[in-house]
């Protein structure tokens, strides 16, 4: 008899299988394994999705910070009126009178349609009396004759220029009113007006909350900068040490599982904690000096500390037993075999967790807000390397913090333009990090 | 090994570092964040126009600057607090404890509290205090009796207002702001309305009474705003109805984004402040350590180049930000000038 007859009769048959053709259970699977696939790539996208706004929202609103709007001036300033400007109490004021005169004599002079005031002019110009003091205090000899400065405009010519203020939007007040725009537009057509690149924004420090157009990044770049020098400086040390002692040396007792214990526990503490600490320990106690890079850079130590105490243990634990083993066995020393063997294969892995750490460091405000780093701190740029340490200074997300609190938008541009200037120094920093692990690290 | 290299001179840079910072040669401010803004300009002024440098400038709210301003006296201590309100007794207790026996109090001008909301909602422009209270006051008058708050829109009480829900977003109790606010518009909302009246009828002492005005609704139509008024601005952005607590300056910088309510028909501005027409203002202080004047170099000059005629006269840079300057700015002058101390006289 054929199997057919067999099914036919009803009979319990064997079930056909075949590697040709799927069954259902099969199809079932291979259906679960598409979908969750499509999971998955629904996810990537969605985060990438996410990347993608934040990035383009990052570099709409901060690239308007890296240009500015000037105004191009030949400006003429006589001894006896320099005299008359030192002599006062507020001299960038009175530099600013004389500037304006001089411009609307000009602009007379030209013969323009729109009408304007001296009100008008003022409402021009940002604040230059300190770049005109500035100008003339160091270089005496230019008093008397012409000089051609370009001036940063006020942040809201600045914001017509770049779309943030609108015909439609803008309402009549002290700092821009209708009739100026008309005056912008024409000194913009002759070229009086331009648009260049703010190096001020890179290189400068914070300004009053009355000038947007004068701030900068750059001293609180600085700022950051020591305080990383502080960070790498102390917690290298002192984390790599740490680490291979309780890795390495070690006895395993209740007393080191307790300090690993804690170690964990600290690294997930919230960094204000650690801002308080510092409040107390090294301004309080110690008497270090407030709102100094040097406190910052303790304060960050100590937060990145068991950040980099973990990774570190974690790269000397991949390193294979057998490496020791062989060093022993050939009669090296416990520490010949860690320092000569050990610490160089797990270095690549060091590095990058130390670069991870110093990056999330750079990234920290909370514990700089109780330390005195966070708020108007534009000393400008420190003289030497000990006054780097030790003068006022701000740090990068510190500043951008600051200058997004303030109630002028100029202000808000500035803040999106830190976060690019602060994720560029973020990313090249994780490039390293990628690079050296790249480079060096070794796979068994 | 460079490890113990690498210690060595990380402490020995740190050695020096402190021994360097021995001596601070700038002026350290904290404390209200609606005087942040002019105490700022006023520093980068004061670095621009005189060899001193610029002075720091911390914000934290006035409560907070206080607090670290009694800290105590020395260089590692603040030497000018900002407050949004006049210092408390409690403080001044507190700063004697710990030393800070010699204060001078130095009035800088006047500031209007604000109320706006978004640009494109609703207009507010009918208010009287008693409508602020009677919005977010947890217990009002209804009909001759104190009850739980019950309205949900603002025309239930002012039929001249729109029928928009409550949304208010008030200043948090670590915000000088919020004294002034409870002050000014709470509890005169709550005499006004006589629900003050009522509750003491009911037999609360008058300082329960009192207590019992400044308490908020609790039921999320009122919120309490921690952060800066960029805070509030962006929890008005996100909802029409809302209206938000602000700061005059902060208002005239924004502008195109809010709409001002008036208060008892009056819109808020350096001019109605100063004749005292709007009602809701209140003067903006700073408290100098005196034991710091002579040791900090440039914190006298600071105080006076704050407070010179050119700096917070009507026609200086902190009036054009928004200060509404003090008539009897001069009196000030010379009391800094002689290094008056709060509780000699005057």
């Amino acid at each position: 008899m054929t199997e057919a007859s067999f099914d036919s009769q009803g009979a319990p048959a064997r079930k056909r299988t075949s590697l040709t053709v799927t069954d259902e259970r099969t199809k079932a699977r291979n259906r679960a394994e598409t979908r969750f696939r499509a999971y998955g790539v629904a996810a990537i996208c969605v985060g990438v999705f996410f990347l993608i706004v934040l990035a383009f929202s990052i570099i709409r609103s901060g690239l308007p910070a890296f240009t500015q709007t000037v105004v191009a001036v030949d400006f003429q300033l006589s001894q006896q009126d320099f005299d008359e400007a030192e002599a006062q109490l507020f001299k960038t004021k009175a530099y600013e009178g004389f500037l304006i005169e001089a411009i609307r004599g000009k602009l007379e002079e030209r013969g323009l349609e729109a009408d304007f005031d001296a009100g008008a002019i003022e409402r021009l110009l940002g604040k230059p009396g300190s770049t005109l003091r500035e100008h003339y205090r160091a270089n005496q000899q230019d008093l008397g004759q012409e000089v051609y400065f370009q001036l940063a405009a006020a942040s809201r010519v600045d914001g017509y220029l770049t779309g943030r203020v609108t015909r439609d939007t803008l309402q009549d007040s002290r700092f821009l009113q209708m009739s100026d725009l008309d005056l912008i537009d024409e000194l913009v057509a002759v070229g009086v007006i331009t648009r260049s690149f703010n190096w001020n924004f890179i290189t400068g420090a914070d300004s009053g909350v009355d000038d947007p157009g004068g701030a900068g990044i750059g001293a609180s770049v600085i700022g950051s900068f020591f305080m990383m020098l502080v960070v790498l400086v102390l917690s290298l040390p002192i984390g790599v040490a740490a680490s291979i002692y309780l890795e390495e040396f070690a006895p395993q007792n209740w007393f080191t599982d307790l300090i690993e214990v804690n170690i964990s526990n600290l690294a997930a503490v919230p960094s204000i904690v650690f801002g308080i600490l510092g409040l107390a320990v090294f301004i309080q106690f110690m008497h270090l000096p407030q709102s100094a890079p040097l406190v910052g850079g303790l304060v960050l130590t100590l937060m990145t500390l068991p950040t980099i105490i973990i990774s570190t243990r974690a790269s000397l634990k991949a390193v294979p037993p057998s490496i020791r083993d062989a060093a022993l066995g050939v009669g090296a020393s416990k520490m010949q075999a860690v320092f000569h063997h050990v610490l160089p294969l797990a270095m690549p892995g060091i590095l990058t967790g130390l670069i991870i750490g110093l990056a999330q460091a750079l990234g920290e405000t909370a514990p700089l807000l109780l330390i005195g780093m966070v708020g108007f701190v534009a000393r400008g740029n420190p003289e030497g390397i000990v006054a780097g340490f030790t003068e006022p200074n701000s740090a990068m997300p510190a500043q951008i913090y600051t200058w997004a609190s303030r109630a002028d938008p100029g202000f808000y541009e500035k803040a999106w333009g830190g976060i690019i200037i602060l994720l560029i120094f973020l990313l090249s920093m994780n490039v390293l990090a990628i690079i050296l692990r790249r480079r060096f690290e070794r796979r068994w | 090994m460079s490890l113990t290299k690498l210690t060595t001179s990380a402490l020995a840079i740190a050695a020096l570092s402190a021994t360097a910072a021995a001596a601070r040669d700038q002026v350290q401010v904290a404390g209200s964040s609606t005087v942040l803004p002019y105490a700022s300009i006023v520093a980068d002024a004061f670095g621009e126009n005189t060899d001193f440098p610029k002075p720091v400038v911390e914000s934290g709210g006035s409560s907070a600057g206080l607090k670290r301003f009694c800290e105590g006296v020395g260089e590692n201590t603040i030497d000018i607090a900002n407050a949004s309100r006049a210092i408390r007794e409690k403080e001044i207790k507190a700063c004697a404890e710990n030393g800070v026996n010699d204060i001078v109090e130095v009035r800088i001008g006047y500031d209007g509290i604000v109320f706006a909301s978004q640009q494109s909602g609703p207009a507010y422009d009918a208010f009287v205090p008693s409508d602020i209270f009677n919005a977010i006051g947890a217990k009002v008058l209804v009909d001759g009796a104190i009850v739980d708050n019950p309205y949900n829109t603002w025309n239930e009480f002012n039929g001249d207002l729109p029928a928009a829900e409550i949304a208010m977003f008030i200043p948090g109790t670590k915000h000088g702001t919020r004294e002034v606010f409870e002050d000014k518009v709470l509890l005169k909302g709550c005499e006004d309305t006589g629900a003050m009246k009522a509750m003491m009828d009911g037999g609360m002492s008058e300082d329960d009474a009192e207590d019992a005005c400044l308490d908020v609704r609790q039921d999320g139509k009122s919120v309490d705003i921690d952060g800066d008024y960029t805070e509030t601005l962006a929890r008005i952005d996100a909802n029409p109805n809302g209206i938000g607590v602000f700061g005059l300056a902060f208002y005239e910088n924004n502008t195109d984004k809010l709409k001002v309510a008036t208060m008892s028909g009056i819109a808020p501005s350096t001019e109605t402040i100063a004749t005292g027409e709007y009602p809701v203002s209140r003067p903006l202080f700073f408290y100098i350590k005196k034991a710091h004047i002579g040791v900090i170099p440039g914190l006298k000059e600071y105080a006076q180049f704050f407070i010179s005629d050119e700096l917070a006269g009507p026609s200086g840079p902190l009036a054009n930000y928004g200060l509404v300057s003090d008539p009897e700015l001069s009196k000030t002058q010379k009391a800094v000038a002689d290094e008056q101390v709060m509780g000699s006289n005057s």
